[in-house]
């Protein structure tokens, strides 16, 4: 790595006390013997962050993703470990900004500011722009306390950016905020990413991680289970959610760097997939627009109540551009015969931009594989779309147009 | 050593943040009130003039070898004054990590931040109250000159005691609330086992004897001195007060460092 990691996290630990008796803690003052135990929220996490990196961190509610976050941000001490950052660290972390219900947007602003560590002049000249950025008009002026939660949010979060801190930290919060402002917030990370911020980011929110991080860690039970490129980790984590009793998850290395997830009790797999051209002859190359089709063999295990199948065409991100199931279309196999092999044939317009993209297949008893999980599998197929014979577009669709330009 | 001098740096680099609290917090006292300010004035003043008009024109009682019919109401000025000032910084500063609990969870700064805080506008509500005593004295003709200035080591004692036991009572407070209660019955007990009110020589003198053990005796007596008696304090009496502030001050800082990683969790 050329140059030292922004944020250093060697062997942080951390464990909350649960005393069994009210008055243990304080026996334990006075040199009494010990009265609690330890409840461990993280254990022994250790992971780098180089500048300018932006990783997702992803887990299941109690995972330890809000402590990690609190522990770098500070306003939480490890156990045991030590977290070394090296430059400042803004931090939107759940809602609010420690604000005071009684005084307006502007003042809070001015205050929490001066908290972390700015003059009162350097807030006066950064008040316009946040103010502009909140975009909640009239209400900065207004106490906090009649704030929505998304209002609170946008000031939070505004304030937090105001000036391109070397490690901004965010925690879920902007999933309170409404889809415009998302978009605006998203915008603003993504430009301090580029002039160098280092970002972590903790959200349930898939497609945001996937299009914003370039690295995800998965936490579970307060470890980190795993590390790597987003679509991979959320693809496992994707699986895991699922698991349930005698489910496997195997992840295979693909030839391009990616991992293939497979998850499920097996129940029924997919054997056999592949994509025909309009010739009907199979292909990883296809152009945009060419009608095509995804011919997929599944083989059945067990006996089965029903059988349906899902699939979703992903972009090189790995966000959903499209998908459905057979439960969506009416066509549920019900009882299917164990050891048989069904043929699914679906055909569609390659309605894509150019670029790189894969398939996800699913199979479940119902429209979610919540409940029964026979086997997903991430990266089933890739292909690439390649515009041979359509006017120049950019894009992730393919949505022909009739331009008519006429002077009036 | 190098790491105290470091948090010092830290918390001189938000003095803009300490001063705009300062000014919140008694913006916070006045938000929609119409008298806003003149409540500063008024409540000082109010309990100056019910000591004056009560003690001066109803009741009437004497100090021994104190002609003036102000030598009462003085006396009873300069020592429940200044134990409001110990009153308001005990009972705030035992609740300040609970009630920033909002800041504390949310942002890292460092936390000496808050006690300077208290102590910052408690110090100013004082000395708008001892303007207004000092103009009391200079109407009733009892103004002790240069000898005023006496208050301030004075006030440097208190405050540090003060401090030093709030900030561990604080501590505890983040885990077992009753601490703040018990604070708040224990000021109003201390302050009659202080002779504020009375005076020392009306009690009987086994009990007298005891009142050696509290601190804030001479702390108390120093100041009626200086107002009374316009007279320099007994210095050496404040070596126990200071010695005792010295102490809890470290104790309030060594049970800081020892908790402060719980109670950012516990709150």
């Amino acid at each position: 790595m050329p140059c030292d990691p922004m944020i250093q996290i060697s062997h942080i630990s951390k464990a909350f006390r649960r005393y069994r008796r009210k008055y243990g803690r304080m026996a334990e003052w006075l040199g009494l013997g010990i009265h609690h135990e330890p409840v461990w929220v993280l254990k022994d996490l250790s992971f780098d962050v180089s500048p300018g990196q932006a990783v997702g961190i992803v887990g299941v509610n109690g995972a330890g993703k809000s402590t990690l976050l609190k522990i770098i941000a500070g306003t939480t001490r490890p156990t045991g470990g030590t977290v070394h950052t090296a430059g400042p660290v803004s931090a939107v972390l759940e809602l609010g900004m420690g604000f005071h219900p009684e005084f307006t947007g502007r003042r809070n602003c001015h205050v929490s500011g001066q908290l972390h560590g700015f003059r009162a002049r350097e807030m006066d000249a950064l008040m316009p722009h946040i103010e502009e950025f909140a975009g909640i008009g009239d209400y900065f002026d207004q106490p906090v306390r009649t704030y929505s939660s998304g209002m609170q949010i946008r000031l939070a979060f505004a304030l937090a950016t105001a000036r391109r801190p070397d490690i901004l930290i965010v925690d879920e919060a902007l999933s309170v905020g409404d889809v415009y402002f998302q978009h605006k917030s998203f915008d603003r990370i993504r430009q301090f990413k580029q002039a160098g911020t280092t970002l972590l980011f903790v959200s349930h929110d898939r497609s945001a991680i996937q299009s914003l991080c370039d690295r995800a860690v998965l936490l579970d039970e307060g470890t980190v289970v795993r590390d790597g490129d987003p679509e991979s980790v959320m693809d496992y984590y994707n699986a895991c959610i699922a698991l349930g009793e005698n489910t496997s998850v195997t992840v295979t290395p693909l030839a391009s760097g990616k991992y293939q997830t497979v998850s499920g009790t097996g129940q029924a797999a997919v054997t056999r997939i592949e994509l025909l051209n309009r010739r009907g002859k199979p292909a990883e190359h296809v152009g945009v627009g060419e009608p095509v089709t995804l011919r997929i063999q599944v083989t059945v295990q067990d006996h089965l109540e029903t059988l349906v199948l899902g699939y979703a065409v992903k972009d090189r991100l790995g966000q959903v551009i499209y998908g459905t199931n057979t439960w969506h279309t009416g066509q549920v196999l019900h009882r299917p015969a164990k050891g048989r092999i069904y043929a699914f044939t679906i055909c569609f317009a390659a309605n894509l931009g150019p670029g790189s993209y894969s398939v996800v297949t699913a199979l479940t008893d119902k429209d979610t594989h919540l409940t029964a999980n026979y086997e997903w599998r991430d990266l089933a197929l890739v292909f690439t779309v390649e515009n041979m014979d359509k006017i120049q577009f950019t894009g992730c669709a393919w949505m022909e147009p009739v331009i008519e330009v006429s002077a009036l | 050593m190098t790491r105290r001098l470091a948090i010092l740096t830290q918390v001189w680099a938000r003095r803009d943040f300490i001063r705009s609290s300062v000014k919140r917090e008694f913006a916070a006292r006045w938000i929609r009130s119409q008298l806003g300010p003149v409540w500063l004035v008024i409540q000082p003043l109010a309990t100056i003039l019910i000591f004056t008009v009560i003690f001066v024109n109803i009741m009437r009682p004497g100090m021994p070898a104190h002609d003036s019919k102000f030598a009462y109401s003085i006396y009873l000025c300069a020592g429940v004054l200044t134990y409001n000032l110990f009153a308001e910084m005990l009972g705030r500063s035992v609740v300040i990590f609970v009630e920033n609990a909002n800041l504390l969870k949310k942002i890292y700064f460092p936390k000496l931040c808050l006690p300077v805080i208290v102590m910052i506008s408690s110090l100013m509500n004082f000395a708008v109250t001892l303007v207004l005593f000092c103009g009391f004295l200079v109407i009733a003709g009892a103004f002790p000159g240069w000898v005023v200035l006496a208050i301030l080591p004075v006030l440097a004692v208190l405050v540090m005691f003060t401090m030093g036991l709030g900030m561990m009572l604080a501590c505890i407070n983040v885990f077992y609330r009753d601490v703040q209660q018990m604070v708040q019955v224990g000021i109003q007990f201390w302050f009659w086992l202080t002779p504020i009110v009375y005076i020392p020589a009306t009690l009987p003198p086994r009990v007298a004897d005891l009142l050696h053990l509290n601190p804030l005796f001479p702390v108390i007596r120093a100041c009626q001195d200086i107002f009374l008696e316009q007279a320099m304090p007994d210095w050496s009496t404040l070596a126990y007060p200071a010695g005792a502030g010295l102490g809890f001050a470290i104790l309030g800082i060594a049970a800081f460092a020892r908790l402060q990683g719980e109670i950012a969790d516990a709150l």
